[in-house]
């Protein structure tokens, strides 16, 4: 078997008495979506936050491509090749689609941003945000502020931001949430294609997205992963459905 | 309405043609105040970097303003006494080059603004505002209990420092002379903004883990930003003793922190002229209403609570249409 | 340098401290519950000092000069947050200090139009001053011995408020959690009067008292004020207890270091030199302190807590 792209060890992290990751090891291999599920409270944010740098875990580490990263801090991380979306949109929202976008793009050059260089005048730059716009459909509405643009959009948003930055592996954070049944169609499209170019991993409450999308299934429950396996392995493991699933699947 | 780029070469070329028909009639007085109107809105520029790309209010810039002064006044008073600042290990005379003097209160200036920014930007908020106040007020009193430079009373100069191939001493030039470093400023701060530092930077203000997540780290964008800020603004405060031909603690005094940053709501925060409009309108009621009434400053007060409470885009934000941050 | 001489300045810096601390309760209680920097704190300070004055100079009682200075400095904060600062509770920090910068205008200007721009003197009442005798044969004034009582009396009280009454409850869960205090059926609009006018008061009284050993004076409050932000800073936003702690450090660094450092310099300088070299560095000893504090706790000493 290669080498997993993203990979957490054994990482754990507790909160005074809670157990918020108990020794959580989980792995993402190119070309694929690995979805990870749970009830609320699970610690599902508790462990992107640990696999993008914004907790650092109690034990246990992170692994981007063999490279141990768990010492690194988020932005770090991030110019390693780590591409996060956020539950929340976390944009701009007084800059325009662009140049939230090459906000991106910036982070996947890797270098200090120039003081004095016109952005936009960028080539290089202006054509990995371009083409990551154009890839989620915000093209045309590029130089519309994001404060103007609609819940859905923003979501498109976030998208774009985090594959203009040309990542190695994207962790997506409910990249569905609050979309109604149109936008998760119009994002699920969108997700299933974007696994080729790097593997996501995907945390999300849309049972429908994940199963339409997951190549590979972990369950999260209290900080412990109980299962992990294929759709139809999780859709019939009975500790999942008994602890989980339940009347979902 | 109008387009801002329309209305800020209306400002800068208000600013111009003043002094110049006042040098045509022969009114030095309204050249200097123009000329204050300059170096105001240049320390207003200084901060502007800071607290509109950066969204760092700043509350103690009064401290590069005061080093830049006391950068000229050290540098001059050791020179019009023929006495060395130091001897040894080397010689460090003093200058009456304004170049020279520039360059200092802006080296100055910066170390002095990587320092504070170096502690006071690992807080944010409150604690930001507070820890630069409480900066600048540290050398406010260290300026006052250092006797060897005049302590409370300030260092007087005699005769205004020197550019080459101009005479400083006549008001108008003295007035390019700042005019141009305003101008220069103004550049300075338009190219950060369109750059992908500012976009960051500007980034950061408004969603911090969005920054981090693109692979930057605000606090260095923030500290670069401070530096440059503290440096544009220490710039000022070195003309601001020339024009005067006196630096005194006052420069350091938080009022002049407030004052700082009074420019630029006035004017209206974030817009490439907002310094310039807001120390305009400053200088232009500081005269009328302290014709009119010894308490000006309570009309003032009362303005710029009106301006926060109910006109937050200041002057420029109440004549021009909305337009996006940059395009 | 003696011990007793040392002793009293302790003494001072604990006098100077607790006077801090009256200024940062109010500021970290508006902060803590409000959300609000407020830079006119420091003429609320002021507010107090001339209304003593007034009142001692016209009835010549020290006690209803400082009823005065307590109902005139609440009265102010009152009118404050009813007419200006509850506009600015859902504002971001800049507009909250420029529009408290500019009630300082307002206040300092009209202060100044009132009462003239010379000092006025508030006098020590004949039954507090004069020295008293400590053990171990220190001599100490009275009046600044009151204060401290004073101010340790009134931080006593203001952990009593805080824990053991409903307005207390009120104020904690305020801090907590906004909404959920309205939901509780608290009115919350006169909560944050209250604690408005508490702080003022507060401010006012610490006014009154330090009037009396300074000179009463347009401009008198921001000095202190910068202090009490450093307070606030060392101690942590919020916290009533960080606000003491801080206060009571700052006082015996800013006092003692301007005793000490001059004597340290002497060691190794001449006279002259060190006691010049001494103040100016002592003046700056309590901003070095709050420099080293942040370094290792950026949120302050009891950051974080409420």
């Amino acid at each position: 078997m290669t080498e997993p792209v993203l990979e957490t060890r054994g990482i754990t992290k507790h909160f005074g008495a809670l157990v918020a990751s108990d020794a959580v090891s989980l792995d993402l291999h190119a070309g694929e979506i690995h979805a990870v599920i749970g009830p609320n409270g699970a610690g599902k944010s508790t462990l992107i936050a640990q696999i993008c740098g914004a907790l650092t875990p109690d034990a246990g580490t992170v692994h981007l491509e063999g490279q141990d990263v768990t010492a690194l801090s988020t932005a770090e991380r991030a110019e390693a090749g780590i591409a996060r979306t956020f539950q929340i949109s976390s944009l701009a929202m007084e800059d325009t689609v662009l140049q939230n976008t090459m906000l991106g793009a910036l982070g996947a050059a890797g270098k200090r941003p120039s003081l004095f260089r016109p952005i936009l005048r960028d080539r290089a730059l202006r054509a990995l945000a371009e083409a990551a716009l154009e890839q989620v459909g915000l093209a045309e509405r590029r130089a519309v502020r994001v404060a103007d643009l609609s819940h859905g959009q923003r979501r498109q948003l976030e998208v774009a931001v985090a594959l203009a930055q040309a990542p190695k592996a994207f962790v997506m954070d409910e990249p569905m949430a609050g979309l109604g049944t149109s936008g998760t169609h119009d994002l699920t499209a969108l997700l299933d294609g974007l696994r080729t170019q790097a593997p996501i991993l995907l945390v999300e409450h849309d049972m429908d997205a994940v199963f339409a999308l997951a190549d590979r299934i972990s369950v999260l429950v209290y900080g412990r992963i109980i299962a992990t396996g294929s759709v139809e392995d999780i859709r019939r493991d009975s500790a999942v459905r008994d602890a989980y699933l339940g009347d979902a699947a | 309405m109008m387009r801002e780029r329309h209305l800020n070469l209306i400002l800068l070329a208000g600013l111009l043609a003043i002094p110049v028909w006042a040098w045509i009639t022969d009114e030095p007085f309204t050249i200097t105040l123009a000329t204050r109107v300059a170096i105001l809105a240049l320390a207003g520029v200084g901060l502007n970097i800071a607290l509109g790309l950066g969204g760092l209010v700043s509350l103690g810039h009064a401290a590069f303003f005061g080093i830049g002064g006391y950068a000229m006044g050290i540098l001059a008073s050791h020179a019009q006494n023929y006495d060395p600042i130091f001897t040894t290990p080397f010689l460090f005379e003093g200058t009456k080059s304004m170049p020279v003097i520039w360059l200092t209160a802006i080296v100055m200036g910066g170390i002095a603004a990587l320092l504070i920014g170096l502690i006071s930007l690992r807080t944010s908020g409150v604690y930001f505002i507070m820890i630069t106040l409480a900066f600048g007020q540290m050398f406010y009193f260290f300026s006052i209990s250092w006797p060897a430079y005049g302590g409370e009373d300030g260092l007087s100069i005699w005769v205004r420092n020197g550019f080459p191939g101009l005479n400083t001493l006549d008001p108008i030039q003295f007035f390019a002379l700042c005019f141009v470093l305003l101008l220069l400023a103004l550049g300075l701060h338009w190219t950060l903004a369109r750059s992908g530092f500012g976009l960051a930077l500007n980034a950061a203000r408004q969603s911090e883990a969005r920054v981090e997540a693109a692979g930057l780290t605000p606090f260095r964008l923030r500290l670069v930003a401070f530096v440059i800020s503290g440096m544009v603004t220490a710039l000022a405060g070195a003309l601001f003793a020339d024009l005067n031909r006196f630096v005194s603690p006052t420069m350091f005094a938080w009022q002049m922190s407030g004052e700082i940053m009074v420019f630029i709501i006035l004017g209206g925060v974030a817009r490439l002229c907002g310094p310039v409009a807001g120390a305009a309108l400053f200088i232009t009621l500081e005269h009328w209403l302290g014709g009119v009434s010894d308490y000006w400053h309570v009309f003032l007060g009362a303005l710029l609570l009106l301006v926060v409470l109910f006109a937050r885009g200041g002057l420029i934000g109440a004549l021009v249409k909305k337009e996006p941050a940059h395009d | 340098m003696s011990l007793i001489l040392l002793i009293e300045q302790v003494l001072n810096g604990l006098q100077l401290g607790v006077m801090l601390f009256l200024m940062a309760a109010g500021l970290t209680l508006v902060f803590g519950v409000m959300g609000l920097i407020n830079l006119a704190h420091g003429s609320l300070y002021m507010i107090g000092a001339f209304a003593a004055a007034a009142v001692a100079g016209a009835t010549g009682s020290f006690l209803l000069a400082l009823v005065a200075a307590l109902a005139a400095a609440a009265a102010a904060g009152a009118i404050v947050e009813l007419v200006v600062i509850r506009r600015l509770y859902d504002r971001d920090h800049l507009d909250q200090v420029l529009a408290t910068f500019a009630l300082i205008l307002i206040f300092s200007e009209g202060t100044r139009y009132i009462f003239g721009s010379f000092p006025l003197y508030l006098s020590i009442p004949d039954y507090l001053s004069g020295p008293v005798s400590l053990p171990g044969g220190i001599q100490y004034p009275l009046y600044r011995l009151t204060l401290i009582g004073i101010g340790l009396a009134v931080a006593v009280g203001l952990f009593l408020l805080i824990s053991r009454t409903r307005l207390g409850v009120q104020i904690r869960a305020g801090e907590a959690d906004r909404e959920m205090v309205a939901a509780l059926g608290v009115d919350i609009s006169k909560l944050y009067t209250i604690v408005f006018a508490l702080g003022a008061a507060l401010a006012g009284l610490a006014g009154a008292l330090v009037g009396t050993i300074q000179s009463v004076q347009v401009g008198m409050g921001e000095p202190v004020l910068i202090l009490a932000f450093v307070v606030i800073v060392i101690g942590g936003i919020g916290s009533i207890k960080g606000a003491l702690i801080g206060a009571l450090l700052v006082g015996l660094t800013d006092t003692l270091g301007g005793v000490l450092l001059p004597e340290l310099f002497k060691l190794f300088m001449d006279a002259s030199s060190a006691s010049s070299t001494g103040s100016a560095l002592a003046s700056m000893l309590i901003y070095l302190l709050m420099a080293a504090v942040l370094f290792w706790k950026p949120k302050g000493l009891f950051g974080g807590a409420a």
